[in-house]
């Protein structure tokens, strides 16, 4: 699995990853996002529109990654998720917790 | 060839577990005609001080062994297991504090001479650079906590796995504790259950290599690792037990993921609540003082929003963000001086809902927490506290876990024994577990009674910590027999109250001649023999060739032991008192007075000694109450019997040193 960023605004990074976000792609994420955070950028999206596949350690590392960024005084939206992909959010509730946007690049227009 | 005698080995095993039932039917049966009995026609209410207390030891233990009749009721041997998934991705972690490097390194040779591909894995604790050193020479990973757990709850070995978790990405992982040496196909033995999707852990038997013959000080857990376990494996509710074990990462994440839910959606609630009573309290407290109504009232209206947001089932982490970006607001709105006001009044009530648990929340949050701090008034000390304290009510109103190191923590925290606890979850998930009965690593077991006992207190007290916490019969998810599988093994940690009532009441009637019992006659022995012998009979065929005297004798003998696991776990989970910890030494611990160890037990044996004899002498005076006095010698000999497996405990002097002689 391959994470592209892009930089939004002054302190948004866009992260859009394709393919299935398991176990080995979870650290990979979680250190693109700590780099953002390390640059300045804590408010992160992370489109979901070309995940075909996520586990739950891919759930988890968007849930510690969401942790990373909050301590950082920002915040970590997912947008566009496929079929499969909202089901793992939607059966493990973490839907109660983080609900996708349509959008990822509007995503933090609130 | 082989298929006859796998036929004729299910048949037998069929044959066996016929005989089993039947066992356990007239063991309950004439088990339930006893204490019917006792309840109803026996007791010597006018002696209730012990009549009562022995009555209730009975009923205990009759509840105990059918406990363990429903255990050995499906028992499961599940024999040769399935060939192992191809292509496993596995990573082999060894758990390390604070053991002897040269005791890991013999371990992680072994654990990366296991024949199935893997990584091997010292997770450090210790954070030592010997230890880091072995591993490099060894070619193996080296993992140690990072910065994020500073000034956090490190949970110990469950902490430590966790944090493993986090750095490895294998499919599957086994765990081993720094002193287990695993055989080189413990991966092609046991990767197969897994071909089973719903098989979240496999667990093998602990046994050590360091036990002298005779086993004196009872390491050995052969029941355990035998029957017991394969008869929880009939009921798929086998215990992972910390070490030997392989897990599967998906279901561990997924309990991870399911606890970080459960957890934050509980706390935000809780903490908007306490938040939003601590701001009217000040609110009604200041009605007169015009600069902080309106940032209290700001407040307010963003706390009514974010619970009105909750109330229509908005995303925790939406209306967590929009809160936190309004109290900040406030913040930057109101000059230096205003706030410390607002936080000095605000502080001093909202302190006591917030709870202790998210200290540590503050103490990680950085510099914007320390600028207010400037406009303070006369009292220093009080402003500082206010200003935790307010930071607390409303900034832990969040989704971070901040007073955790990680957001996800698979392994439970909730108990010293986090194995019994995850395996206890793993299944309220509805997944399967798998017991493997083939010997695939070899340990060392404390050798000597000092730490024997420090091993034992703690296992128990992690037992009844989550007995208290997570009582298994409450717990949702499970099936009914699953639950009582968990409780049958918290159950008889509760034992140590039932033994020093067999112990008291035969001395009660040798030296006072206060019989608990109406009579000790020839009713007597119509109602307990048969139960007695059913009992028996029952252990002996549940166990099968396993040894089961050693394991009986320590029950019975460590009763004070299990007596302060139930006071300290009582106190630690009910009353909030800290629990003293030890983990279990892998290197002798001298001691000058091993007796001092046991000095309840060795007033236990000087009573129930001294009235065998004034009951022998009784005997041989003349046959007044012959029967009664007989019957409570007989058992006066076999609570002697039971306890003098510490002779040999406290006389033991290691593995090596018997073994020369």
């Amino acid at each position: 699995m391959e994470f592209k960023t892009e930089e939004l605004g002054k302190d948004i990074t866009l992260v859009r990853g394709n393919g299935r976000l398991n176990m080995i792609a979870a650290p990979r994420l979680r250190s693109v996002v700590a780099y953002a955070v390390e640059n300045g950028r804590p408010r992160v999206v992370v489109d979901l529109s070309e995940v075909e596949f996520m586990d739950s350690s891919g759930l988890g590392s968007l849930i510690s990654c969401l942790k990373t960024v909050r301590q950082a005084g920002g915040d970590l939206r997912i947008a566009a998720p496929a079929t499969q992909v909202s089901m793992v959010l939607s059966l493990s509730n973490v839907d109660r917790i983080l609900k996708p946007y349509a959008v990822a690049e509007t995503a933090f227009d609130d | 060839m082989t298929v006859d005698t796998r036929v004729e080995g299910r048949r037998g095993h069929g044959v066996h577990r016929l005989v089993v039932r039947v066992a356990v039917v007239f063991t309950v049966s004439f088990g339930l005609y006893y204490i019917t009995w006792r309840w109803m026609d026996s007791v010597n209410w006018a002696a209730w001080w012990i009549a009562v207390p022995l009555v209730l030891a009975e009923t205990y233990g009759l509840i105990d062994v059918s406990l363990f009749g429903l255990t050995m009721w499906r028992a499961r041997r599940r024999g040769e297991p399935p060939a192992p998934i191809e292509g496993a991705s596995v990573d082999v972690l060894i758990t390390t504090y604070d053991e002897p490097p040269g005791l890991v390194r013999a371990t992680a040779r072994a654990a990366r001479a296991i024949r199935h591909p893997h990584q091997t894995w010292i997770l450090d604790d210790g954070d030592r650079p010997e230890m880091r050193a072995v591993a490099e020479e060894l070619g193996v990973g080296y993992l140690t906590r990072g910065r994020e757990w500073a000034d956090r709850p490190r949970h110990a070995k469950a902490g430590n796995i966790n944090n493993a978790l986090m750095q490895t990405s294998g499919e599957f992982l086994v765990v081993l504790d720094a002193d287990m040496v695993a055989r080189p196909e413990f991966l092609d033995r046991t990767l197969g259950w897994f071909r089973d999707e719903r098989v979240a852990f496999v667990q093998t038997p602990q046994v050590f290599s360091n036990v002298a013959t005779g086993d004196p000080l009872g390491s050995q857990a052969p029941l355990f690792y035998g029957p017991i376990q394969e008869g929880k494996d009939g009921w798929n509710a086998a215990f992972f037990c910390g070490s030997n074990a392989v897990l599967r990462r998906e279901a561990l994440m997924q309990l991870g993921i399911v606890g970080y839910v459960q957890d934050t959606e509980r706390s935000v609630a809780l903490r908007l609540r306490d938040a939003t009573a601590a701001v009217r309290r000040a609110r009604r407290d200041h009605r007169a003082d015009q600069a902080l109504l309106p940032v209290l009232e700001k407040m307010l209206v963003a706390l009514a929003d974010a619970r009105r947001a909750l109330g229509n089932g908005e995303p925790l982490g939406d209306i967590t963000y929009r809160l936190q970006r309004q109290v900040a607001l406030a913040d930057l709105r109101v000059g230096a001086g205003a706030v410390a006001r607002v936080v000095a009044v605000v502080g001093a009530r909202a302190g006591a809902g917030a709870g202790a648990g998210s200290a540590a929340a503050v103490v990680g949050r950085g510099p914007d927490d320390v600028g207010p701090r400037t406009g303070l008034e006369p009292d220093p000390d009080a402003g500082t506290d206010a200003l935790n304290a307010v930071q607390l009510a409303l900034r832990a109103i969040d989704v971070d876990r901040a007073d955790e190191a990680q957001a996800i923590l698979p392994l439970a925290t909730i108990s010293v024994t986090e194995d019994m606890a995850t395996s206890m979850r793993l299944h309220a998930l509805g997944l399967r577990s798998v017991f493997h009965n083939e010997v695939l690593a070899d340990g060392l077991a404390p050798e000597d009674l000092g730490s024997m006992l420090t091993q034992r207190l703690r296992w128990a007290q992690g037992t009844m910590q989550l007995f208290l916490r997570e009582n298994p019969l409450f717990a949702r998810g499970m099936s009914p027999a699953q639950r009582l599988m968990y409780f049958s093994t918290m159950w008889s940690y509760l034992s140590g109250f039932a033994t020093a009532v067999f112990i008291a009441a035969p001395v009660v009637f040798l030296v006072f001649g206060i019989a608990p019992v109406r009579s000790y006659g020839a009713e007597f022995m119509l109602h307990f023999v048969p139960f007695l012998a059913a009992n028996q009979v029952l252990f002996l065929i549940g166990a099968g060739k396993t040894p089961t005297w050693r394991g009986q004798q320590y029950s019975f003998a460590l009763f004070p032991v299990w007596i302060r696991a139930c006071v300290s776990a009582f106190r630690n989970v009910v009353l909030h008192q800290p629990l003293t910890f030890a983990v279990t030494p892998k290197v002798r611990i001298h001691t000058n007075q091993p007796w001092r160890l046991v000095r309840w037990q060795l007033m236990a044996g000087v009573a129930l000694a001294g009235c065998l004899l004034l009951a022998l002498v009784r005997l041989s005076a003349g046959p007044q109450e012959f029967i009664p006095t007989a019957f409570n010698v007989v058992w006066v000999v076999f609570d002697l019997a039971a306890l003098s497996v510490l002779i040999g405990a406290v006389r033991y002097r290691g593995y090596l040193a018997e073994e020369k002689n």
